[in-house]
C-alpha cells in the first residue's frame, strides 16, 4: 500500500488469541480514508476478529489500533467513531425504524429538531422513504439490513465496518445490496472495512481486498492485482479458478512446468528455483495438437453457459480449461498458453495443496477451504 | 377435531376444580346463612378496609424490595459464565425446597426478642432490637419467600436479549447506563411484569406469614379469610364475599399492570 497521508486506522502488531487458540498473529493493517476495503478469507480466518478489535469489542493480547494517528487500544466501543454493521443486524426489537435510527443521535444529545431532518437523509439513502413508523421486527431481511445501515450512518462515522451483512440475504436481493452498499460509500465517502467470504463479492465492491487465512494477511491489493498476480497458492486457489502446477524458474522469463520449457513474464527468482505456476483456466487455449505442442485428453465437459468447463488430462495432472469452443468428452487436444498469462509463485506453506483438478467439484472445493481453515484453528 | 376431544378431559377438570368452587364462592357470598340472597356480606367487607389497605400496602412494599434485589441478582446472573448460571440458579432456588411453615418458622427464632438475632446483639453488647410482630418482619416474609418468583423470569427475560444488540447500542456511543435504560431495562419489561405478578399476588394474600411473623396486631386480607372459615369468627358467607373482593381488587391490580406491559412493549412486544 502506497500511502502518503496518516492512515484513518491503523493495527499494528495485533495478536489474539481465545482460550489459547491463536486466532491473529502480529497483524498489520493500514485503511486509507475514503477507501473500500475489504477482508476476505475462509471461516475462522480471523476476519470478524479483526473487525470486532477495531469496534472495540475484543481487546488485542499484544498490539495497538490507532485511530487517525491516536492510539486507541483501551477506548470502550461506546467512544470510538465507529459503526458497524453486525451480522445479523442487531436492530433493537423494542424501537421502531425511526427510533432504531435516532438511536445514535440521542445518545449523543442532538436536538429532535436535527434528529428528525437527519433519519429522513438517512430513510432516503437507504430507500426507506415512509417506513419510520413500522416495527422492525415485520420487515424483511433486505429491509432490516437497511434500518441498520442507516442507523449506523445517522452517527456520521469516519469507519463503517460490515461484518458479513449481506451474508443472510438470498442471491438476487445480495447482488443488489452490493451495488446499493457500493453507491452509498461512493456518495459518502465514508472507509468502509467489508468482511467476507464470498470473493466475487469482494472482487466487484472493493478498492482494496485483504485476503486472510489461519490468522495472517496472504495479500493485500486491488481486485485486480489479486486475480492476476496472487501471491502464494492460496489465494490463487480461493480467488476464481486456479490451476496450480509444479514448475522450476529455469532462469529469468522462463519457466519449466509440464515437462517442457515455457517463455513467461516472471524474473527475479534463482536460477532452477522451485516455484508454483498458476494458469487461469479462462487464459488456457486449445488448439489442433500438432507439433511438439503441449497436448492432453479431455475427461469431462460441463456447460456453464457463456462457456464450456472442461477438465483436460495432461500427464496424468488435471488441468480446467475454459473455453467456447466444444470439445468431446476423450478428445486428444492441444494446449497453447502466451507468456503473460503464466503467473509464477514462490513456493509456501500452500503448495501442493490446491490446484490439481483431479476430484474436482464445487463441494469439494468448499470442503477443502473449511478443512484448511479448521487446520488454522481458532474461531472467527 | 381430534384435538377437540383431546381437549375434553381438561376442560371437565377446569369446570370442577375452578369454574364450580368460583360460582361457590360467588354463590356463598351473595347469601346469608339460611341460604337466602343478601348483600349484606358484601356490605360488611367495607368494615375491613384498613385491612385491604394494609394488605395491599404491605403487598406493594414487598414486591418493591423484590424488584429492587432481585433484578440486580437476576442480571449478575445471567451476565455470569454459563456453567456459573446453573449453580447460582439452584441457590436461588434452594430455599423453595424447604417446607414454607418451615422456613417462616426458622424467621421466626431469628428475629424473636429472645431470638438468635437479640442474642448476638446482646453478646456484642448491643442493644436490643424488637423486631417480631412488626409490619417490617412481615415484608420480610414475604419478600424471602417471593422473591425467587421475582429472580427467575427476569432472569429467564435476560438471558433471551441478543448480546449484538446489546453492542450494537455500545457501537453506537450509548455508555453502560444508557445501554441499561434504553436497551436492556425496556427488553426485560416483560420480566418485570411478570414477576411483580407473580410475587404480589400470593404477597397480598397470604396469611402465614402475617401469623407468624407479624402478630396479631397486623391482620392482613388472608388472615381474615382464614378466621371466617377456621377460626372462632365461623363466618363461611362473609369469608366469601370477602374472598370475592381480594379477587377483584388483585384483577384491578393486574389489569392496570397489563396496561403498562402494553405501553412499554407495543413497540418492540416481541419478548413474551
Amino acid at each position: 500500500m502506497k500511502m502518503e497521508r496518516t492512515p484513518i486506522v491503523s493495527l499494528k502488531g495485533i495478536s489474539v488469541a481465545f482460550d489459547g487458540v491463536p486466532v491473529l498473529r502480529d497483524f498489520n493493517l493500514d485503511l486509507g480514508d475514503g477507501e473500500f476495503v475489504t477482508l476476505l478469507g475462509p471461516s475462522g480466518c480471523g476476519k470478524t476478529t479483526t473487525l470486532r478489535i477495531i469496534g472495540g469489542f475484543v481487546r488485542p493480547d499484544a498490539g495497538d489500533v490507532y485511530f487517525n494517528g491516536r492510539r486507541i487500544t483501551d477506548l470502550p466501543p461506546h467512544r470510538r467513531e465507529v459503526n458497524t454493521i453486525f451480522q445479523k443486524y442487531a436492530l433493537f426489537p423494542h424501537l421502531n425504524v425511526y427510533d432504531n435510527v435516532a438511536f445514535g443521535m440521542r445518545v449523543h444529545g442532538k436536538s429532535e429538531r436535527e434528529i428528525k431532518a437527519r433519519v429522513g437523509q438517512m430513510l432516503n439513502l437507504v430507500d426507506l422513504n415512509g417506513f419510520e413508523h413500522r416495527n422492525v421486527n415485520l420487515l424483511s431481511g433486505g429491509q432490516q439490513q437497511r434500518v441498520a445501515i442507516a442507523r449506523a450512518l445517522a452517527n456520521e462515522p469516519k469507519v463503517l465496518l460490515l461484518d458479513e451483512p449481506l451474508g443472510a440475504l438470498d442471491l438476487k436481493l445480495r447482488k443488489d445490496m452490493q451495488v446499493e452498499l457500493k453507491r452509498i460509500q461512493q456518495q459518502t465517502g465514508i472507509t468502509f472495512l467489508f468482511v467476507t467470504h464470498d470473493q466475487e463479492e469482494a472482487l466487484s465492491m472493493s478498492d482494496e481486498v485483504v485476503v486472510m487465512d489461519q490468522g495472517a494477511i496472504q495479500q493485500i491489493g486491488t481486485p485486480l492485482d489479486i486475480y492476476n498476480e496472487p501471491k502464494n497458492a492460496f489465494v490463487a486457489d480461493f480467488i476464481g479458478e486456479s490451476n496450480i502446477l509444479d514448475g522450476v524458474m529455469r532462469e529469468d522469463y522462463l519457466v519449466e512446468f509440464a515437462g517442457r520449457k515455457f517463455r513467461c513474464v516472471d524474473r527475479g527468482f534463482r536460477p532452477d528455483e522451485p516455484v508454483d505456476v498458476v494458469l487461469r483456466p479462462e487464459d488456457v487455449d486449445i488448439v489442433p495438437p500438432e507439433g511438439d505442442r503441449l497436448t492432453g485428453t479431455v475427461i469431462n465437459v460441463n456447460f456453464k453457459g457463456v462457456f464450456y468447463e472442461i477438465i483436460v488430462d495432461v500427464q496424468g495432472f488435471k488441468w480446467m480449461v475454459q473455453t467456447t469452443d466444444y470439445e468431446k468428452k476423450g478428445a486428444h487436444i492441444g494446449l497453447s498458453i502466451q507468456p503473460d498469462e503464466i503467473h509464477v509463485m514462490r513456493k509456501s506453506k500452500y503448495s501442493g495443496r490446491f490446484g490439481d483438478y483431479s476430484t474436482f467439484s464445487d463441494e469439494m472445493d468448499e470442503d477443502l477451504h473449511s478443512a484448511a481453515a479448521k487446520r488454522g484453528g481458532g474461531a472467527e | 377435531m381430534r384435538a377437540k376431544s383431546a381437549s375434553y378431559p381438561y376442560l371437565v377438570w377446569m369446570v370442577l376444580f375452578i369454574v364450580v368452587p368460583m360460582a361457590l364462592v360467588v354463590a356463598f357470598a351473595l347469601t346469608d346463612r339460611s341460604g337466602a340472597f343478601t348483600l349484606k356480606n358484601l356490605a360488611g367487607v367495607g368494615l375491613y378496609s384498613n385491612v385491604f389497605l394494609r394488605s395491599i400496602w404491605l403487598g406493594a412494599i414487598a414486591t418493591a424490595v423484590s424488584l429492587l434485589v432481585g433484578y440486580p441478582l437476576a442480571y449478575i446472573i445471567a451476565k455470569s459464565a454459563g456453567h456459573r448460571q446453573g449453580v447460582l440458579v439452584m441457590l436461588v432456588m434452594l430455599p423453595m425446597w424447604m417446607n414454607f411453615l418451615l422456613r417462616t418458622y426458622a424467621w421466626m427464632t431469628l428475629l424473636e426478642d429472645s431470638g438468635l438475632i437479640n442474642r448476638a446483639l446482646a453478646a456484642l453488647g448491643l442493644p436490643p432490637a424488637h423486631m417480631i410482630n412488626t409490619q417490617g418482619a412481615v415484608v420480610l416474609g414475604m419478600v424471602y419467600n417471593y422473591i425467587p418468583y421475582m429472580i427467575l423470569p427476569l432472569y429467564s427475560v435476560l438471558t433471551k436479549i441478543d448480546p449484538s444488540v446489546i453492542e450494537a447500542a455500545q457501537d453506537l456511543g450509548a455508555d453502560a447506563k444508557r445501554v441499561f435504560l434504553r436497551i436492556t431495562l425496556p427488553l426485560s419489561m416483560p420480566g418485570v411484569i411478570s414477576g411483580i405478578t407473580m410475587v404480589f399476588v400470593p404477597a397480598v394474600s397470604t396469611f402465614i406469614i402475617s401469623k407468624m411473623l407479624g402478630g396479631g396486631s397486623n391482620l392482613l386480607i388472608g388472615d381474615l379469610i382464614d378466621m371466617q372459615f377456621l377460626g372462632s369468627a365461623y363466618n363461611p358467607n362473609l369469608g366469601s364475599a370477602i374472598s370475592l373482593v381480594l379477587m377483584v381488587l388483585i384483577l384491578i391490580c393486574m389489569g392496570i399492570m397489563n396496561q403498562f406491559d402494553e405501553n412499554g412493549a407495543t413497540e418492540g412486544g416481541v419478548l413474551v
